[in-house]
């Protein structure tokens, strides 16, 4: 029901005991408690991925999102140590329709409703959430509140009035504009030394990954593949990276609006003016694109699944990929261009990948200057592994430059 | 990569007869095939044997050829027709077993025919059990450890060196046909014989037994570029143990993680690469270790699968039109998404509600039969159902199977310490009541690790039961039935009905529910099917109901005419309604928005793109209302049709129309004339027509005393399905007797009250020695148009659903024919019919007499339609909306002169036989059931055979229904009953001129030899059904063995085995149980093998004629304008 509609502010439609969730635009969805009980706020995003909500909710670009899961049974295989893609739960606020009564799987430690009051996440269920979908499809995404339990009531023991929850989320700022990586990335760099089959030997390469908000599989897939990963926090500059000795950039997927992130595109163009390999991902793509010279935009509702389907322009092959992104590079497709940047200074670049149902820039590759990078998700979790092999073609770019420099 | 230039037409082969294990879908996937082809402008050429199918339909392929599949008849085709490419992939096993075989008989070679959608290769990776292990070996994953049998020797060692339980599966066989786990050396024999049997190549697969493991299947598409989509992942909540078509199965998984769902898609897309799938669909199989999740790769179907037809419903995504569409050389980049219209279809459909799949059974009909669940499919249909969250499709799912005492129930006292303990025993051996056991153990207090302990099935599903129980409770024990519990109710899949049993109203309480829903105005909602979870909108109006907020129904424009399918696929209703009702769909989409309610994911009808309107739901009143009730706000709305879905839809008119829906056609009250007994009695009085005589019986004295009346013998059968015991012929007091007993046993204790039946026996008597025939009728309240008058080849006595029968009938004289028509004219009108009746009659000694009438479409009608090349369901359509005869003679719908009950000369002659389901159902002892046909239908599919006279068409008919056909020489093994002696030697004389060599008990060779026809003597041999003993008596001058022996040792090639008339007739089961166990010809009355000869004789003289449909509808349409 809308408070637009005819129903009066001040009527009432819900108790203490439910979990009010309203929206920027006066939409407002009445359900039950689930998680902790509070108010929280953030952008409310939609994601259709059917597993891996885990994975979801420890995703630090998820930071300061309410997300709404479409799969309508949420919680079944409980909550593991093994598979969160960071230390925390960063989503701001959790939306589902059947929280699950039991936990079961072989894996599980414990259950995903108590891992949310542990980590302070309110949330709201049993809400018709394909209606609420449907809705932020057509209007887009926008800013939201959840309230429950004492948030709901007044300090003279009323219920908060419709309007006045409706203000608070007015209150809140947009997503937009947001720079949050600062908020989600390390305060010291860590190591990550090769796993599997390469463990205890020389690494492959080193690679400098920028944590913007990364997800802990990255590091673990360039592990798995022999390189030594040292993650940094995003304030650091060209200097920390020549010192731990590089021969490869990485700049992670991270929360935020890529317009906001001037720091980290000057950062980019420095990596880029020493030819060192750079691979980027998600925020990382938008950062590459802003550092050539081309703009970033808002999509309307983004991309949040685990289904998309990726063409590859180069080989013509389609990968089904893991997406979680807001924002988009604005380059053209089709033929090579020069970069616009100061004239084409880092030579042409071509939009090497395409999300297939909507024609958004989804990867892109320089061909003068050993650089490219994707709006998705190849490390996955959660989603399909199809594009695993954009590793291989980083740590390749990292030995060809690395037997180019020592034959020179 | 665009579509392939260089193939202008392609042949495509159906599946065949509807079997268990290879059902409608396979039509519904050819349908598809065969649209996308013609779409393409590729010239497209068809053969399949089963007439009820949309498939066959002339407009669908530009050649249709109704006839055996079979290497020498395909050759004949493909040498007439000569096509670019043949696709073997969308006809089940049928198609690609008959692909391999024109492969190995080098046909495809000789006339340079490409297989497209598989190759040779890999259908043999993915099916030869030893090549696939070492495919999945490749792709870095695990098979069960198992070795290869050929021989009983072999299976002997590998069981001492992998142990038991040890399960068995044969190579090349659809739907698990002769798998099954062996737990000790007996049965460890007896399935690997069977599995050596049937396998194609004579080869036996035996695995470590993985019972108890999660399942799950995954559904995976694959195009030229090596792209590949995983379109849905489906859970088995049913562990491994229970065949995937015989378990509840859900959609997509709930109990995995990501990573541990990636890493089956990973180990997928592995093996479909490995196996060569190049273009087109596949299914595989998992099996995950509940404890440490150890994965094992059971098996893949390298094809369009039952599995794929669900998947397709479940989630929008047309595999088998895309299958198609890879065939011909696109990419999934190229094909539209046909849902959003927007996307393309190299995407994963992801859903935001749940899918549930139940399977129908039907043990009833084959008593004797194990119950058993295992890993040898045995549902004969399945419903699934689609909704918010999984309790809710659950309940859709169950009450959508249709069968009363199927769904969960809490009628009764709470079940005692005493119950809940023996149905937790009960419930380790999985059958098709394993779910109600549940539910009852759950209500008597069982706890979820004690169901789990015995049933292994995933403890999450097991706490969605509990729920479903605690919400049964609360609304069982609530003071008033609140808004808030009535929402919660309907949101845990709990019907009116079941909700009106709770609150201890009991049926009629449904009504009452209702209107309190209605006064909270608490209606279910209708959400869209869009393969995206709402990300896009989608253009497709797929819709499923549940409870929830919003609607997202359209407005419509032009009137509305809603059409009921038929439900789930169950002996006696099969594919024939669904394609009755893709025909109303068809024509009255023309004029009308026209609205399909159906839940059987196996159809035609359920294709989101056949009707205007697709509503994916139960068949129940109170769905139906709801239907109705929403699209009623979006725009007119003309009425219902219910006669076109068999019985289902019939049965809610009255209930309907008394609702306020309009009921297009007969009327309820004109349907209640031709089904109650007592008023169709008035209306055959009324027309001076005969009926044979009947009686009710509530006691064995009244039942007596009938039969007395009536004059033996007579059929007896309860008025409802009593403990799954049907109809039997009985010929005296004692068998009448043993028959009273045991419905009184069989009868719930408590109902009996002193030796009388809860509801009455009805007590028809038995026409000897008729002739049956069937006759359908469209009728428009003034003029009758006869679709087609049947002869059954049988005489009375078997099912009309069981019998053969010719078209035109072979033996009827004009005058005969003439008092058909007359008698028709005056039921239709006499019973108000509008649109279809069908009519059963039988002439004894040329008396006619009216068996029953049925005021809809009956299961002939697709039969009728195609031998006389006359859309008789889409004219009935149209008189159902208001048309006449005469106006659809003007559309060319009929003929314009005459009708399908006129007999022309030179006019070829179709024969319909059925396909019985023997095999699949064993015995505790493992033998199959008794095979004998009566007077209760049995048979699961049909087929039909088109030539010029009746012997020939009578031989393509066996072709088809029977792998090899008849023999044309050889040994054939008589034993007939003292009755069918006399007309035995004129028959034995044929055979000897024949050829053939007779083998015979000591009884008929004694008369034969009395007619100096010699045969050979076997011993005599008896045994019951019950036991696996059987009984040896040598006798003199016999070869030294028994016809069982013989049968097993492949020296006989046929069987006529015609049971005594008298006592339990399980005299010859032995035989008859070997017989069907060798896939031996068998023929149990002496009507059919009179037949047989005929048919020998003609096809040894003139070989088959070969012509496609539309030139069949040439000759008919040259002969009409003579």
């Amino acid at each position: 029901m809308s408070l637009n509609d005819s129903v009066t502010l001040t009527e009432q439609y819900y108790s203490a005991e439910d979990a009010v969730l309203v929206l920027e635009d006066g939409q407002i969805y009445v359900g039950r408690p689930y998680g902790a009980h509070g108010e929280t706020f953030g952008e409310i995003v939609f994601a259709t991925a059917m597993t891996g909500y885990q994975e979801t909710l420890t995703d630090p670009s998820y930071d300061r999102q309410i997300v709404v899961q479409t799969f309508p049974h949420i919680g079944d295989t409980g909550v593991n140590t093994e598979d969160p893609e960071s230390s925390k739960i960063w989503v701001s606020g959790y939306v589902v329709r059947e929280p699950s009564p039991v936990v079961s799987n072989w894996r599980a430690q414990g259950s995903l409703d108590e891992e949310l009051v542990r980590q302070g996440i309110v949330g709201i269920s049993d809400i018709d959430t394909r209606k609420l979908v449907r809705h932020l499809r057509s209007a887009g995404v926008m800013r939201a509140g959840i309230f429950s339990g004492k948030a709901l009531l007044s300090e003279a023991g009323t219920l908060v009035p419709p309007a006045a929850l409706l203000a608070r989320v007015g209150e809140q700022p947009p997503m937009a504009g947001a720079n949050l990586s600062a908020e989600v990335s390390t305060q010291e760099h860590y190591v990550i030394e090769p796993t599997g089959d390469f463990a205890g030997k020389e690494p492959v390469a080193t690679v400098a990954a920028l944590d913007l908000g990364i997800k802990s599989m990255t590091p673990h897939r360039l592990a798995e593949r022999g390189c030594r990963v040292v993650v940094m926090p995003m304030q650091s500059t060209f200097a920390d990276i020549e010192a731990v000795g590089a021969t490869g950039v990485f700049f992670s997927n991270g929360p935020g609006d890529p317009a906001a992130a001037d720091d980290t595109v000057a950062l980019l163009r420095q990596v880029l003016d020493a030819r060192i390999p750079f691979f980027g991902i998600c925020f990382g793509n938008q950062i590459l694109g802003r550092a050539l010279g081309f703009g970033t935009y808002k999509l309307k509702f983004g991309h949040r699944g685990v289904n998309q389907p990726v063409k590859d322009l180069t080989t013509g092959k389609v990968e089904v990929t893991a997406h979680n992104h807001g924002f988009a590079v604005d380059a053209p497709i089709g033929e090579p261009v020069l970069a616009p940047y100061q004239d084409g200074k880092y030579g042409r670049v071509r939009v090497s990948h395409i999300d297939l149902n909507d024609n958004v820039v989804e990867g892109l590759e320089c061909l003068d200057i050993p650089a490219f990078s994707v709006q998705y998700h190849p490390e996955a979790a959660a989603g399909p592994h199809d594009a695993s092999y954009l590793f291989d073609r980083f740590v390749d770019r990292m030995r060809q430059t690395a037997t180019t420099q020592a034959q020179a | 990569m665009p579509k392939r230039t260089d193939i202008h037409s392609v042949m495509v082969i159906g599946s065949g007869p509807i079997v268990i294990g290879q059902a409608a879908e396979f039509d519904y996937s050819g349908t598809q095939a065969c649209r996308v082809l013609r779409e393409e402008g590729i010239r497209v050429i068809l053969v399949n044997s089963n007439p009820a199918t949309i498939m066959t339909d002339p407009q669908m392929a530009d050649a249709t050829y109704i006839e055996p599949i079979t290497v020498p008849i395909l050759e004949r085709i493909i040498a007439k027709e000569r096509p670019d490419a043949l696709l073997p992939t969308l006809g089940g096993q049928t198609a690609l077993n008959a692909a391999m075989a024109l492969g190995e008989a080098g046909v495809l070679k000789k006339y340079n025919v490409e297989l497209i959608g598989a190759s040779l290769e890999a259908i043999d990776r993915g099916e030869d059990r030893e090549l696939f292990k070492q495919v999945v070996e490749q792709a870095g994953a695990e098979s069960a450890r198992s070795s290869i049998a050929h021989s009983m020797q072999e299976v002997d060692q590998i069981v001492a060196e992998l142990g038991y339980p040890l399960v068995v599966r044969p190579s090349f066989t659809m739907g698990g046909l002769g798998s099954g786990i062996a737990h000790d050396e007996e049965e460890l024999h007896r399935i690997a014989g069977a599995g050596l049997h049937y396998s194609p190549t004579n080869e036996v697969l035996l695995e470590e037994g993985i019972e108890g493991w999660k399942e799950y299947e995954l559904e995976l598409m694959r195009d030229r570029n090596d792209n590949v989509v995983v379109v849905c992942p489906i859970e088995n909540v049913d562990p491994v143990g229970v065949h995937t078509g015989d378990s509840i199965t859900v959609a997509p998984c709930f109990t995995l993680t990501d990573r541990e769902y990636q890493n089956l898609r990973n180990i997928g897309i592995a093996i479909i690469r490995g196996v060569g799938v190049d273009t087109g669909g596949c299914n595989i199989q998992f099996a995950v270790h509940p404890e440490t999740g150890r994965v094992i790769v059971i098996e893949m179907n390298p094809r369009v699968s039952r599995s794929s037809a669900l998947a397709s419903k479940a989630t929008g995504f047309p595999i088998a039109k895309i299958a198609t569409k890879l065939a011909l050389g696109y990419t999934l980049d190229e094909i539209q998404n046909d849902i959003t219209r927007s996307t393309p279809a190299s995407f994963e459909p992801t859903i935001d509600y749940v899918v549930t799949k139940v399977p129908r059974f039907a043990f009833e009909k084959f008593p004797g039969a194990e119950e058993r669940l295992t890993t040898s499919m045995k549902s004969v249909g399945e419903a699934m159902a689609l909704a918010g969250n999984f309790q809710e499709s659950l309940g859709k799912a169950m009450r959508s199977i249709d069968k009363r005492h199927m769904g969960f129930s809490w009628d009764g006292p709470v079940p005692d310490e005493e119950e809940v303990a023996g149905l937790l025993e009960a419930m380790h051996v999985p059958t098709e009541h394993r779910y109600l056991q549940i539910q009852r153990a759950i209500w008597g207090g069982a706890s979820a690790e004690q169901i789990f302990a015995a049933t292994k099935i995933d403890p999450w599903f097991i706490a969605q039961f509990m729920l479903i129980n605690e919400t049964a409770m609360a609304v069982r024990k609530a003071k008033t039935l609140t808004y808030a519990l009535l929402k919660r109710a309907k949101k845990a899949g709990l019907s009116d009905v079941q909700i009106a049993h709770l609150r201890g109203l009991g049926d009629e309480g449904e009504n009452t529910i209702r209107e309190l829903r209605w006064t909270y105005d608490l209606h279910p909602v209708f959400k869209t099917v869009d393969t995206c979870a709402a990300e896009f909108d989608a253009v497709t109006p797929y819709y499923y109901s549940c409870y929830a907020d919003e609607t997202e129904l359209r407005t419509r424009e032009r009137e509305a005419v809603i059409i009921l399918g038929s439900g789930p696929n169950r002996i006696g209703q099969g594919i024939e309604f669904d394609y009755t009702c893709v025909h109303a769909v068809q024509e009255l989409g023309q004029d009308y928005d026209t609205i399909m309610v159906n839940c059987n994911p196996e159809t035609v009808s359920t294709d989101y793109d056949m009707s205007d309107r697709l509503y994916f739901e139960p068949l129940t009143f109170e769905d139906v209302l709801e239907i109705y009730e929403a699209e009623l706000q979006m725009g007119p709305v003309k009425g219902v049709i219910v006669q076109l879905g068999g019985q289902t839809p019939l049965s809610l008119a009255a209930r309907l129309k008394a609702a306020g829906v309009p009921i297009l056609g007969t009327t309820p009250e004109s349907i209640d004339l031709a089904e109650n007994r007592e008023l169709f009695g008035d209306v055959l009085r009324r027309e001076g027509l005969n009926a044979p005589r009947y009686g009710t019986a509530l006691s064995l004295e009244e039942a007596q005393q009938a039969a007395n009346a009536i004059g033996y013998p007579v059929l007896v059968r309860p008025s409802y399905v009593l403990g799954g015991r049907g109809m039997e012929i009985v010929y005296d007091d004692a068998q009448l007797r043993t028959y009273v007993a045991r419905a009184l046993e069989e009868a719930q204790a408590d109902m009996v009250v002193s030796g009388r039946l809860p509801s009455p026996l009805l007590i028809d008597k038995f026409l000897s020695d008729a002739i049956e025939i069937d006759v359908d009728a469209l009728f428009d309240g003034e003029e009758l148009y006869i679709g087609g008058i049947m002869e059954h080849v049988e005489e009375a006595g078997v099912h009309s659903g069981d019998a053969a029968c010719t078209l035109p009938p072979s033996t009827l004289s004009d005058d005969q024919i003439r008092r058909l028509r007359e008698a028709t004219l005056a039921i239709a009108k006499g019973c108000n019919v509008q649109g279809l009746i069908n009519v059963q009659y039988a002439f004894m000694s040329n008396t006619l007499y009216v068996i029953e009438a049925n005021p809809r479409a009956s299961r002939t009608v697709p039969f009728a339609s195609k031998a006389t090349g006359t859309p008789l369901a889409k004219a009935a359509a149209r008189i159902m909306v208001g048309e006449t005869i005469a106006q659809q003679r003007e559309r060319g719908l009929l003929l314009p002169h005459g009708d399908g009950g006129e007999v022309r000369n030179g006019q070829p002659v179709a024969v319909k036989e059925s396909v019985l389901p023997f095999k699949r159902f064993r015995t505790p002892i493992g033998r199959t059931v008794d095979v004998l046909l009566g007077p209760e239908m049995r048979s699961t599919g049909e087929v039909m055979g088109f030539d010029r006279d009746f012997p020939h068409a009578f031989a393509k008919s066996q072709l088809a229904a029977y792998d090899g056909g008849l023999p044309t020489n050889g040994n054939v093994f008589i034993s007939v009953n003292d009755a069918d002696k006399r007309q035995l030697p004129m028959l034995a004389v044929r055979l000897v001129e024949l050829g053939f060599t007779i083998w015979a008990t000591a009884g008929t060779a004694s008369v034969l030899r009395r007619y100096g026809i010699e045969s050979k003597i076997v011993d005599k041999i008896t045994s019951r059904i019950d036991s696996a003993e059987a009984k040896v008596q040598h006798v003199s001058g016999s070869v030294g063995k028994n016809v069982v022996q013989l049968i097993e040792d492949n020296q006989i090639d046929m069987v006529l085995n015609t049971p005594n008339s008298r006592g339990s007739r399980s005299d010859g089961y032995a035989i008859r149980a070997a017989a069907i166990t060798a896939d031996l010809p068998q023929f149990t009355t002496i009507t059919e093998f009179q037949a047989v000869l005929l048919a020998i004789e003609a096809v040894k003289k003139n070989d088959y004629q070969i012509m496609s449909i539309q030139e069949h509808a040439r000759e008919l349409f040259a002969l009409e304008s003579e």
